[in-house]
């Protein structure tokens, strides 16, 4: 039986049409979840995909955060059932407290849209668990709030417990510590700003971003 | 109310309960970088102005409470800062109730 992913649907977000088509390439089931639905439909992975939820009015991810399903992506969380937030979707995990820290406007102050490299910090998340520890991927990011900012306190953590999934080769937006993904203490929430559906195919221009999908659905297999 | 009329300041009334205005002021923590107040110094010299320094930039929001007391008022604007108005991660705010 194949898997079932949920791809979160905000007022506002627009990359989950293309996260719904990556996952069903790969042979999985995708199904949309909408925000005001209080329910992650039993799925086994959860995406909360790019965009801008609720306008990102206020701060991104901040009015997300209240949608009713996103009680439900925590209870999945809790459940310790993969979540990924992609690049807004990383922005709202991280107002919802599902991840630490937070994302605001780049250094510089300017909207970003390039691909760049990745290089892999753990291969121990949902996210990377087929890749190659050290691993480079060239994956687009598409942002003006990439910046990620902890506490001295909260970033020390994330280093002691490994838990700085990739990091910029070239910082692009001056992100603590060139942080571009982080992960939860139980490894099955996921944070990232670029955009692995972005880079799914060589016509796209890159095709490094599969092995992210893929760990996605291993990570499934696993747990199933 | 044409622009450049402020709302009249102190206690108001909506209905039969007192409404207060409150302003929060929100900035950066210690500590947090603020990308644009580092823009704004940059750009400032550029006109001339070669002697600032420590530039933040923030937010201000405006609110009308209606609450039996201007404390009253404060604690629950306090409230919505720490669960929305604010990221108390990254973010400090002030409350002034009027």
């Amino acid at each position: 039986m194949s898997a079932r992913i949920g791809v979160v649907l905000f007022p506002g977000t627009n990359c989950e049409q293309d996260v719904v088509w990556v996952f069903e390439r790969l042979g999985a089931r995708a199904e949309i979840l909408w925000h005001g639905d209080a329910t992650t439909k039993a799925v086994d992975a959860v995406v909360v995909p790019g965009g801008f939820a609720h306008g990102d009015y206020l701060r991104t991810g901040a009015i997300a955060r209240f949608s009713p399903v996103m009680q439900a992506v925590a209870e999945h969380a809790a459940a310790g059932g993969p979540v990924v937030g992609i690049c807004n979707g990383f922005q709202v995990l991280c107002e919802a407290h599902l991840l630490p820290g937070a994302l605001q406007r780049n250094a510089g102050m300017k909207f970003l849209c390039e691909t760049v490299e990745l290089r892999v910090e753990t291969t121990e998340t949902v996210l990377t668990n087929q890749a190659e520890p050290g691993q480079v991927l060239r994956i687009p990011i598409n942002h003006f709030e990439g910046n990620y900012v902890c506490d001295a306190a909260t970033l020390a953590r994330l280093r002691d417990e490994d838990r700085v999934v990739v990091r910029y080769v070239d910082n692009p937006n001056g992100s603590l510590d060139d942080i571009a993904g982080i992960c939860n203490e139980g490894r099955n929430v996921v944070g990232l700003m670029p955009h692995p559906e972005r880079a799914s195919d060589e016509i796209l221009g890159s095709a490094d971003g599969l092995v992210m999908l893929r760990s996605v659905l291993a990570s499934v297999s696993a747990t199933v | 109310m044409g622009a450049g009329t402020p709302p009249p300041p102190g206690v108001g009334t909506i209905g039969a309960v007192p409404s207060f205005s409150a302003r929060v002021d929100i900035t950066h923590l210690p500590g947090i970088a603020d990308p644009a107040g580092a823009t704004v110094e940059r750009a400032l010299p550029a006109l001339g102005y070669t002697n600032v320094s420590q530039v933040h930039v923030g937010k201000t929001i405006r609110l009308v409470v209606e609450a039996d007391s201007a404390q009253a008022a404060r604690t629950q604007v306090e409230e919505m800062c720490e669960r929305l108005l604010a990221n108390p991660v990254i973010e400090a705010y002030e409350v002034t109730v009027s």
